[in-house]
C-alpha cells in the first residue's frame, strides 16, 4: 500500500521540530497531530507522550522530523534531524521538509535496518494529505467513543479507514492542552496555537449547567408523579383527558423537558442533537407565545373577543335554523318524504334550542374563561393553540352530536335494508359460518319482509340526505381542527438547531469528505487536501453523500 | 501526463472523456458532457410562449403572460442548477478511494466519496432502455452486516 501522512494545515507554517502522532498500521497511514519545537529533552517528550497516552487511549508516538527551512539549506540541522531518529525509534521513519516561502515539499519515509545504513533501503512513495484539524475534530464522523466491550488501551483497529483517523483526531483532546507559547518543558504547535478557542459565556453556561438541570429535574419529576396519581385515572376524568388534545400537548411538552434535563449524558451525537433540537423549539414556543400574551393584552383582545362570542354562536344557530328549514321544505327540487322530515326537523330545531340556551346562561363567565385561558399562552404557542381547538370543539359539540344522530340513523336504515334485501331474494346471513345462506321462509315472514323492505327504501333519500349534510358540516369542522393540529406539530417537530447550525457552522453536520488534487511537480510527492463536505437537504444527486466507515 | 479521447452518447451528442495522471498512485478521468443547445433552448421558450398567447387569447388575463415568463425563467434556472450536467469527474486514490464529482451547469457540484475498504468490485453492467441495451460502468459496495453480499450498486458517471 502506498503510505499515506494526514498533516494538519496549521503546522504548515510551524518551525521545525518533531513530529508527534499516531501510525495506523492497517491503512499503512501516518496522522501527524502536533509538532514539537526546538530545544526539547527527549525525555520529557517521552513522559509527555505517555501522559496523553494513559489519559486518552491513543498510541501517540514520534513519527518522524518537520523541517521548514530557509533558502539556503542548513547542513547541521539535517544531520541533527537525522540523529533524531536514532532516539525516538519508529518504523517507518518520516522526514517532511518544505523550503520557506515556496510550495515545494519533500517527503521521505525510510525504514531503519540498522544504526549504521542511512541510505534509503526501504524508501516509499509517500502522499501527503493535508486535514483542517478543527473542522475535523468538530465534525464527529468517527464512530462513537465509547463502545461497552473494549478494554482500556485497545486501540479501535476495526474502524475502517478515514474513521480511525477521525477518531484519533477527536480523542487526542489532551494533546491539544498545552501549545508552544506555555512555559512547559515541551512546546508544541496544533490547532490551537493560534490561540485556545474558548468562550467565558459557554464556560460558565456549562458549569451553571449541572446544579440548573439538577433542580429542574426534581421539579419535573414531581409534577409527573403528581399527574400519574390515581385520582386521574377514575373513568370520567381519563375519558375527558383523553379527548382533550391540549392534554395530549401538555404531556408531550413534559416528556420533552423530562428529556432535556435529565442528569444523563447524550451517549452519541445524534442524541445531543435531538436534545439541542427540543430545547430550541420550546425555547421559541415559549417566546412566540409570550409574543401572543402581550399582543392580545396590548389590543385588548380578549374582551373584544369575549364580546364577540354569544353573537357569533347566535348566527351560527340562526344559519343553522335556516338550514334546517330549507331541509324540512324541497330541498334541491328533491321530494322528501313530509312525515319523517318533520319529525327529524324538528327534533334538531329542538336540540339548537337548547344549545342556544346553554350558550346563554354561560355568557356571563365567557370573559374570565377567555382571561385564564389566555394565560395559558405562557407555557407556549402550542398549548393556546390545543385550547383554541379544544374550544372549537366544545362550541361546535352540537353540530358532532347531529352528525352522530343522522349517522346512526343511516347505519340502522342500512342494515335493515340489506338484510332485508336478502330475506327478498331468499337468502340469510349464518352468523356462525360468516357468511351467506339460502334459507327458505314462510308466507308471512315473506310477506312482512317485503313490507318493511319497501317502507324503508321509500325513506332513504330523506335520511340520506339529512346524514350527508351532517357530514359536510362536521367535516368542515374536522378540518379545521386538523389545521391547527398541523400547524401545532410543525412547531413540535422543526428541527431549528440542525437548521441553525446548517446555516453557521455547516461542518458540525458534516457527512462525508472530499479530496482536491493540489499542485503537482513531478519527482516531489503527491499533496491532496481533505476537505469535509456537508449533508446538504435538497437531493441534489441520485447517488447522495456517503459517511466513511 | 493527459490523454483526450471523444466518444458519444446514447442520444447522439458528443462526450469527451480527459484522463490525467497525477502520480502513480493517482488518476482523474474527467467527462464532459455536451452543451445545451441555442436551437433546445428556443424551442422550448417558444412552445410555451406560444401556447401561453393562446390562453391569453381565450382569457384576455394579462398575468397569463407574466406567469409564463416567470415559470420560463424558474424552469431555465431549475433545469442548469438540478439537471443539467456539465462534467463529471472520477478521481482514484490508490488505497484511499474513489471520488465521484459532478458539477452543473449552474455550477454546482456534488461530491461521493467512497473508501477503499468499501469497495467490492467495480463492473460494467447492461440495461435495457427503451429499444436497446446500454452499458454501465458502476462500483459493487459491501454490505457491512452480510461479508460476501452486496449492499449498493453506484452507477458512475449519470
Amino acid at each position: 500500500m502506498v503510505l499515506k501522512a494526514f498533516f494538519p494545515t496549521c503546522c504548515a507554517s510551524a518551525d521545525s521540530g518533531l513530529l508527534v502522532g499516531r501510525w495506523v498500521p492497517e491503512q499503512s497511514s501516518a496522522v501527524v497531530l502536533a509538532v514539537v519545537h526546538f530545544p526539547f529533552i527527549p525525555i520529557q517528550v517521552k513522559e509527555l507522550l505517555a501522559q496523553v497516552q494513559q489519559a486518552s487511549q491513543v498510541g501517540v508516538t514520534v513519527l518522524g522530523t518537520w523541517c521548514h527551512r530557509r533558502q539556503e539549506p542548513e547542513e547541521s540541522l539535517g544531520h541533527f534531524l537525522e540523529g533524531l531518529g536514532a532516539i525516538f525509534s519508529h518504523k517507518p521513519w518520516f522526514q517532511l521538509c518544505r523550503e520557506r516561502g515556496s510550495k515545494s515539499w519533500s517527503c521521505k519515509a525510510t525504514h531503519w535496518q540498522g544504526p549504521t545504513s542511512h541510505a534509503a533501503s526501504g524508501e516509499d512513495q509517500v502522499m501527503l494529505i493535508f486535514y483542517d484539524q478543527r473542522k475535523v475534530l468538530l465534525s464527529q464522523l468517527h464512530p462513537p467513543a465509547v463502545l461497552p466491550d473494549r478494554q482500556a488501551g485497545d486501540t479501535t483497529a476495526s474502524a475502517g479507514g478515514l474513521a480511525a483517523v477521525f477518531d484519533t483526531v477527536a480523542r487526542s483532546e489532551a494533546l491539544f492542552q498545552s501549545d508552544r507559547f506555555d512555559e512547559g518543558p515541551v512546546r508544541l504547535s496544533h490547532w490551537q496555537s493560534e490561540g485556545v478557542e474558548a468562550s467565558i459565556l459557554v464556560e460558565l453556561a456549562k458549569w451553571a449547567a449541572g446544579p440548573v438541570c439538577l433542580l429542574l429535574a426534581c421539579l419535573l419529576s414531581l409534577v409527573s408523579a403528581a399527574s400519574a396519581c390515581r385520582v386521574f385515572k377514575l373513568w370520567p376524568l381519563s375519558f375527558i383527558w383523553s379527548k382533550l388534545s391540549t392534554c395530549e400537548q401538555l404531556r408531550h411538552r413534559l416528556e420533552q423537558l423530562t428529556l432535556i434535563f435529565s442528569t444523563r449524558k447524550a451517549k452519541n451525537p445524534a442524541q445531543l442533537m435531538r436534545k439541542a433540537n427540543m430545547l430550541v423549539s420550546v425555547l421559541l414556543d415559549v417566546a412566540l407565545g409570550l409574543m401572543l400574551l402581550s399582543w392580545l393584552h396590548r389590543k385588548d383582545l380578549i374582551g373584544q373577543l369575549a364580546d364577540a362570542l354569544i353573537p357569533v354562536a347566535d348566527h351560527v344557530a340562526k344559519e343553522l335554523q335556516h338550514l334546517l328549514q330549507w331541509l324540512m321544505g324541497a330541498p334541491a327540487g328533491l321530494k322528501m318524504n313530509r312525515a319523517l322530515d318533520q319529525v327529524l326537523g324538528r327534533f334538531f330545531l329542538y336540540h339548537i334550542h337548547l344549545w342556544i340556551s346553554y350558550i346563554h346562561l354561560m355568557s356571563p363567565f365567557i370573559e374570565r374563561i377567555l382571561w385564564h385561558v389566555g394565560l395559558s399562552a405562557c407555557l407556549g404557542l402550542t398549548v393556546a393553540l390545543s385550547i383554541l381547538s379544544d374550544i372549537i370543539a366544545l362550541l361546535t359539540f352540537h353540530i358532532y352530536c347531529f352528525y352522530v344522530y343522522g349517522a346512526r340513523l343511516y347505519c340502522l336504515k342500512i342494515h335493515g335494508l340489506s338484510s332485508l334485501w336478502r330475506l327478498f331474494r331468499g337468502k340469510k346471513w349464518n352468523v356462525l359460518r360468516q357468511r351467506v345462506d339460502s334459507c327458505s321462509y314462510d308466507l308471512d315472514q315473506l310477506f312482512i319482509g317485503t313490507l318493511l323492505f319497501t317502507i324503508l327504501v321509500f325513506l332513504l333519500p330523506t335520511t340520506a340526505l339529512y346524514y350527508l349534510v351532517f357530514t359536510l358540516l362536521r367535516l368542515l369542522v374536522v378540518t379545521v381542527q386538523g389545521l391547527i393540529h398541523l400547524l401545532v406539530d410543525l412547531i413540535n417537530s422543526l428541527p431549528l438547531y440542525s437548521l441553525g447550525l446548517r446555516l453557521c457552522r455547516p461542518y458540525r453536520l458534516a457527512a462525508g469528505v472530499k479530496f482536491r488534487v493540489l499542485e503537482h511537480e513531478t519527482g516531489r510527492p503527491l499533496r491532496l487536501l481533505m476537505q469535509v463536505s456537508i449533508a446538504c437537504i435538497l437531493p441534489c444527486s441520485s447517488k447522495g453523500l456517503r459517511e466513511p466507515g | 501526463m493527459e490523454d483526450e479521447q471523444s466518444f458519444s452518447d446514447i442520444y447522439g451528442g458528443r462526450l469527451a472523456l480527459q484522463r490525467r495522471c497525477y502520480s502513480p498512485s493517482c488518476l482523474e478521468f474527467c467527462l464532459s458532457c455536451p452543451r445545451i443547445t441555442l436551437r433546445s433552448l428556443t424551442a422550448v421558450t417558444c412552445t410555451v410562449w406560444l401556447a401561453a398567447y393562446g390562453l391569453f387569447t381565450l382569457c384576455e388575463n394579462s398575468m397569463i403572460l407574466s406567469a409564463a415568463i416567470f415559470i420560463t425563467l424558474l424552469g431555465l434556472l431549475g433545469y442548469l442548477h438540478f439537471v443539467k450536467i456539465d462534467h463529471e469527474t472520477l478521481l482514484i486514490i490508490d488505497s484511499l478511494g474513489i471520488q465521484m464529482t459532478s458539477s452543473y451547469a449552474s455550477g454546482k457540484e456534488s461530491t461521493t466519496f467512497i473508501e477503499m475498504g468499501e469497495v467490492k468490485d467495480v463492473v460494467i453492467n447492461e440495461a435495457i432502455y427503451m429499444q436497446k441495451v446500454i452499458y454501465y460502468l458502476c462500483i459493487l459496495l459491501k454490505d457491512p452486516v452480510e461479508p460476501h453480499g452486496i449492499s449498493q450498486v453506484v452507477p458512475l458517471f449519470q
